[in-house]
């Protein structure tokens, strides 16, 4: 559990992060969302003490953060840089044992966990092990840096816009990656983005940063319907609402019995994709399977309606 | 246009050196060792030979070919050196010397840079060129031993100076390399010193370019006295060699000079080690000597070397200034040459200088390809 309380921080008369008080459960993920400048890096860094905070202070698991040394809080919370920061001098394996090279664990126990985070990131270790950061694609990098960032199994993750340099099909399928792997291992976990959509589809919370202040901290259902002020109405981008509501719920949230025509859509399709469906194939209703069978319906004014809010 | 595509470009160069060699006296026939001589010219049949050959190394053939002709015109300058020597020496009086004159050295180096190039466009696996050059040392020391050039004069002022020159080689490694060392022992904390504090660079790096441009002469004069001093007045340090003149000043202003490029690589080095890894680094929990050991360190160091190559090769060629204050080292027989006016005896220095001085660079260029991977 990460307690933050009302911890600011000056670079002489610039405030970047101003005030900020909130806690991230044990187990939860929690994105930073806000534009550029708007303290995000800054705040992520204060939890490692990259950064100092002018004032306030942290609690790790109920301990104030600034009474213990530096190095050695740091080999506890993995840490994915903005940008990856691999070393270029070391083989992807070394990249990633560097943490538990530092807490020296065995050599066959560090051999096994570099596997194991390749196989979790779909990166066939036989083929990646021994390769340089340069022989790697973008994505690939910033994969292993977040593997790195995993590898001694940290009681807390930090995540500095993982996966900013790739491509909406890669980035997609990166998050499921991040999600099912934090998931299994249940660490605490701050991700830093600029992007909204990122931040619905990674965060239990969200957190809002607005030039060093902090905005708004809710669950993305609430922060889309009822956004605390115009900026974080500005941040969903108003137009985009009512589909990254549907996008959080799943078809079975809005089954109802009774029979449809036409092709069938999956019970665990996201709502968006089925309102989707239903608009590109001119249907009002889509029968819905199970695991092939059937199990009912999904009419467009069910979803149309839970797409307009609670108003 | 076609006749044109078949030209190398660098080749054509090589060409036009050749055929400058070919106009210049080849060797000097001398009755003894001060005077000025005849000049010796190569008959035709020899003219039209080493012309083949250069043209062979104009065209753009296939490598090998370049390379074989380039190698076969060194092998047939170098042979006929020797046979004309041997030839022009035989009946003549003892004193009498023969050297290779202007068109021998020109031609010999325009094969050679094409042996060069040739080499260079093959883009030899690193082992192979390790090999090269291990190849062209063992063929020149064997040329040497073979006895075949025994009547060129400098070999001939090698014969009588055998042992002062085995000793003056020695010396001069001994500069080189222990001006090197030193600088590195200095010059490498210095450097991490001044990459932690920014404040000290300015007033560090600005002594560091004035030695650097310090003429060795004033350095030399600056040293007389210091170390006069230090000899006559701290216990122990005459019996080890110090004094005004000799070894150790020579020693001393070589380290000197070594100084700069070893700091400033040093810093520019671990400046530019990238800031994202050492950032990674501190954020993962490394200590600050364990970024320093594990990230920056390594980060820099082909820039290091980049420095050590510098400085040995500058050294190398610097420490002849050794010879002007009786520190030892082949610049002994190159200022003993020039009080005499005797070229044959200035070339015993200065060619073993610029082969060691060459033989150096290239290995180091190969030893730091072995290691960047
Ligand atoms: N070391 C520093 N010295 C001075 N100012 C700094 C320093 N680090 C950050 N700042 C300033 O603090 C503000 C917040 O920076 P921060 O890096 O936290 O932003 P960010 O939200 O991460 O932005 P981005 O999305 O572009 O990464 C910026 O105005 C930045 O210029
Ligand atoms: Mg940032």
């Amino acid at each position: 559990m990460i307690e933050v309380q009302s911890v600011s921080r000056r670079f002489d008369d610039l405030t970047a992060v101003e005030d900020v008080t909130l806690t991230v459960g044990q187990g939860e993920m929690v994105a930073l969302v806000g534009t550029s400048g708007s303290g995000k890096t800054t705040l992520l860094r204060m939890i490692n003490r990259l950064v100092e905070p002018t004032s306030g202070r942290i609690l790790l698991n109920g301990v104030d953060t600034g009474t213990l040394k530096p190095h050695l809080l740091r080999r506890r919370i993995g840490y994915a840089i903005q940008g990856h920061g691999l070393f270029p001098h070391y083989t992807v394996a070394q990249n990633i044992a560097v943490v538990p090279e530092l807490l020296r664990w065995p050599k066959d126990r560090i051999r096994e966990r570099v596997d194991a985070l390749l196989a979790l990131f779909q990166m066939p270790p036989v083929e990646f092990r021994d390769r340089y950061p340069a022989a790697l694609s973008g994505g690939q990098q910033q994969r292993v840096g977040v593997a790195r960032a995993l590898a001694a199994e940290p009681e807390v993750l930090l995540m500095d816009e993982p996966f900013g340099a790739l491509d909406p099909v890669t980035r997609a399928r990166a998050q499921a990656d991040l999600r099912a792997v934090q998931a299994r291992l249940g660490t605490t976990t701050v991700v830093v983005t600029h992007d909204m959509e990122e931040a619905i589809a990674l965060g239990d919370r969200i957190a809002v940063l607005d030039r060093g202040r902090l905005v708004q901290y809710a669950a993305p259902a609430q922060i889309l319907t009822a956004p605390a002020n115009d900026f974080v109405g500005q941040l969903i981008g108003q137009s985009e609402r009512p589909f990254r509501l549907l996008a959080l719920s799943r078809v079975s949230d809005h089954l109802e019995p009774g029979a449809a025509p036409g092709t069938p859509i999956d019970a665990e399709s996201s709502a968006r994709d089925a309102l989707a469906e239903c608009l590109w194939s001119g249907r009002d209703a889509l029968p819905v399977v199970r695991d092939g069978k059937p199990v009912g319906r999904v009419t467009m004014a069910a979803l149309a309606a839970h797409a307009g809010g609670p108003g | 246009m076609t006749a044109l595509r078949r030209i190398d470009p660098p080749g054509l160069l090589f060409g036009a050196m050749g055929v400058g060699a070919l106009l210049l006296p080849f060797l000097h026939f001398r009755p003894n060792r001060i005077v000025l001589g005849d000049a010796v010219h190569l008959g035709p049949f020899y003219v039209a030979m080493v012309s083949g050959l250069l043209a062979i190394g104009m065209l753009r053939l296939p490598q090998w070919a370049r390379l074989g002709s380039g190698v076969a015109g060194a092998m047939l300058l170098v042979w006929l050196a020797g046979a004309l020597a041997a030839e022009l020496s035989d009946g003549a009086p003892a004193a009498a010397r023969v050297s290779p004159a202007s068109g021998a050295w020109l031609g010999l180096a325009a094969f050679v840079l094409l042996i060069a190039d040739a080499l260079s466009k093959m883009r030899l696996a690193l082992s192979l060129r390790m090999a090269a050059l291990a190849l062209a040392c063992g063929a020149v020391a064997g040329l040497l031993l073979s006895g075949h050039l025994a009547q060129i004069s400098v070999l001939q002022e090698y014969a009588a100076r055998r042992d002062v020159f085995a000793a003056q080689s020695l010396r001069h490694l001994t500069l080189a390399f222990g001006s090197l060392v030193g600088a590195l022992i200095v010059g490498l904390p210095l450097g991490l010193l001044l990459y932690h504090e920014r404040r000290l660079r300015t007033g560090v790096m600005g002594i560091l370019n004035l030695l650097q441009t310090t003429p060795s002469l004033a350095l030399f004069g600056m040293m007389i006295p210091l170390l006069s001093w230090v000899a006559a007045n701290v216990p122990g340090a005459a019996e080890m060699g110090i004094a005004g003149i000799g070894f150790a000043p020579a020693l001393i202003a070589l380290f000197l000079y070594s100084l700069l490029p070893v700091v400033g690589n040093t810093v520019v080095g671990l400046d530019n080690a990238s800031p994202l890894a050492r950032e990674a680094a501190r954020g993962m929990g490394m200590t600050p000597a364990q970024v320093l050991a594990r990230v920056s360190i390594p980060l820099a160091l082909p820039v290091i070397m980049a420095a050590v190559r510098i400085v040995l090769v500058q050294n190398i060629g610097l420490a002849v200034i050794a010879g002007l204050i009786g520190g030892g080292g082949y610049g002994t027989f190159v200022f003993q040459g020039l009080n005499q006016t005797a070229t044959d005896l200035i070339l015993l220095g200065a060619v073993p200088t610029v082969a060691m001085a060459l033989v150096a660079g290239i290995a180091l260029d190969l030893a730091a390809e072995a290691f960047e991977r």
